[in-house]
């Protein structure tokens, strides 16, 4: 049985924003099957007792107080900007 | 009066940091004569290797000039004074094109140095340039770099290892003297291992993350790549310590590597973990690494069997893991704010085209594939199932250090293969990971160093690992087994 088919693999592009090409559909199809058939050996462990593990560090809490502090100059900042529109970052319309 | 004859090229090429520092600062050398050196060495081998996406050698003769300036001064000498340094090109760089080998940040130039970059400026070290890497680290042979594939110097055929695959190369190559780069899964030790230098990736929370593009949040450590042991302690000195920019590093300083680099190790226990020794490794790697054990019982320790039952779940837990949050972190680039943007006429598909059109197909691989692990329905399955088998691998691990001091097992399965050799195959293409994985899942530090060659002449590489925060023990016990041989002072026979 397969795990993973061509809906799941459109459905998982769109929640990735990722536009793929027939070809990368057809191959993340086979390769993403096979991958996860791999993966499927997780299952031979019975983890029900078993925390979950989100930090290879203790899980600690880090305060500092909120103080203002100088940060990148507006310029410097927008330097990378693909497209700008004066102090903004300029998209394609979202609104009609 | 300063003689830059004293010391010939082909020496100054071969020195390691420590040696260069004290021959600058004996005034034997100029940094800007190694700056000079080393250009030209670049010049020779970077169009057979490929090391390097950027270069800087203006910077680089500006800095050695300045540092030459505050040697004649008589100024306190930083310690990395007068070093020639390259940085993987995932780690930021003020001013100088950081582009993760990603066609996505192709021009991204960033305005502001990562915390290790200050470190290494801060202690005088001179930056060559940035290396190449699989994009955005993701992958073990340089191979899914956007931009250029790298060689490996001991042979040209094949691959250097990766994702710092360029790191390791510049330095093996005699084209840096030492390189940062960044482990997630093995990134840092692996093409170490394959390029015949050393390669640590430093404890979880050691060294700050500030200004390393995120690729696996709970995994991702910078870790130095040198020509040995001393100058990995040295380089690891340099970056380690508190960061209040990255709230997941260590508030607790670092200790002084260098005063317990020398200390015997006489009575030191060493796991050597029998999952480690099963089918799939490579018989030469296998003959040599087993030939270590009996280096360190001449040296007094004890070498005892151990077992990390979970270990062969460790690559399937980490490819959920990494790349559910590669999936999370990924999603940054949408061709807003900076980076590749597509030309489109709507938000989304501006979104999705400069995604489609900027990552590489490795990125857009573990992208779904993170996505998919994370997605509704599925997260209980997948990511859950894995964080929790994450935790058993971190007990194998602790279990095992109420018995032994540090770990020791080969770094990677096989030496380095042939270009083109794994690229169809992912899932073949992870599992060279196997060996390094797991000090990641645990967040324990782990160090390569060599230790043989095949008959092919191509190199060797063990791994011990050790106690969280005890890089200390780690860098002893990997310096007495250096002290004992010379595989680290072997280097590619044609490049000089």
């Amino acid at each position: 049985m397969s795990i993973i088919d061509r809906k799941t693999i459109d459905h998982v592009a769109l929640l990735a924003r990722l536009e793929l090409s027939d070809k990368e559909r057809e191959i993340f199809t086979t390769q993403l099957e096979d991958i996860l058939k791999y993966i499927e050996k997780l299952k031979e462990l019975d983890t029900s007792r078993v925390e979950p593990m989100a930090y290879a560090a203790a899980a600690r809490n880090v305060f500092r107080e909120d103080e203002p502090r100088p940060s990148i100059d507006l310029e410097e900042a927008m330097k990378n900007a693909p497209s700008r529109a004066g102090d903004f970052f300029k998209v394609p319309k979202v609104i009609d | 009066m300063i003689n830059s004859k004293n010391v010939d090229t082909a020496t100054i090429c071969k020195l390691t940091a420590f040696e260069l520092r004290e021959k600058t600062l004996s005034g034997k050398l100029t940094a800007k004569k190694v700056v000079e050196e080393l250009f030209a060495q670049i010049e020779e081998k970077e169009p057979l290797i490929g090391a390097y996406l950027t270069l800087d050698k203006e910077g680089a003769l500006k800095t050695a000039e300045e540092i030459d300036a505050r040697v004649k001064r008589g100024e306190r000498p930083g310690l990395l004074m007068g070093v020639p340094v390259a940085v993987k090109d995932n780690i930021c760089t003020r001013g100088l094109r950081t582009t993760c080998a990603s066609k996505i940040l192709g021009n991204f130039v960033p305005p502001y140095d990562a915390h290790v970059v200050e470190r290494l400026r801060a202690e005088d070290a001179i930056i060559v340039g940035k290396t190449n890497l699989d994009e955005f680290a993701m992958g073990s042979s340089t191979e899914n770099s956007g931009f250029k594939p790298t060689k490996n110097p001991w042979d040209v055929r094949c691959i250097p290892g990766g994702s710092s695959g360029g790191s390791a190369a510049a330095v093996a190559a005699g084209m840096a003297y030492m390189a940062l780069g960044s482990d997630t899964g093995g990134s840092v030790r692996q093409p170490a291992c394959l390029c015949g230098v050393v390669g640590l990736k430093p404890t979880y929370g050691r060294v700050s993350r500030y200004g390393l593009v995120a690729f696996g949040s709970s995994l991702d450590q910078i870790g130095p790549i040198t020509k040995d042991v001393r100058d990995a302690a040295i380089l690891l000195q340099v970056i380690a310590g508190h960061d209040r920019r990255d709230s997941t590093c260590a508030a607790a300083p670092a200790p002084d590597y260098l005063s317990t680099l020398d200390d015997p190790i006489a009575g030191v226990r060493i796991g050597v973990p029998k999952e480690y020794f099963a089918e799939g490794l490579n018989k030469e790697v296998h003959q040599a690494v087993e030939g270590t054990i009996r280096t360190y019982e001449g040296l007094g320790a004890n070498v005892v069997e151990i077992s990390l039952p979970h270990t062969m779940y460790a690559v399937a837990v980490y490819y959920i893991i990494a790349t559910a949050e590669a999936s999370s972190n990924l999603a940054r680039y949408d061709g807003v704010r900076y980076g590749y943007r597509a030309s489109s006429d709507g938000l989304i598909s501006m979104y999705s085209r400069s995604r489609a059109e900027g990552f590489g197909s490795e990125v857009k691989r573990r992208i779904m594939l993170g996505t998919y692990a994370l997605s509704s329905g599925y997260y209980d399955a997948y990511y859950l199932k894995a964080s929790k088998v994450r935790n058993l691998i971190r007990q194998d691990f602790l279990s095992a250090f109420e018995k032994v001091d540090v770990v020791l097992c080969p770094t990677s399965p096989t030496p380095a293969f042939r270009l083109g050799e794994r690229i169809e195959n992912p899932l073949e293409m992870y599992l060279s990971d196997v060996f390094t994985i797991p000090a990641n899942l645990a967040g324990i530090p782990g160090i390569s160093i060599p230790c043989g060659f095949t008959r092919d002449n191509l190199p060797i590489g063990m791994q011990i690992m050790g106690k969280h925060f005890d890089e200390a023990t780690l860098l002893k016990v990997a310096r007495a087994f250096e002290r004992e041989t010379d595989y680290h002072l072997k280097r590619p026979g044609d490049y000089l």
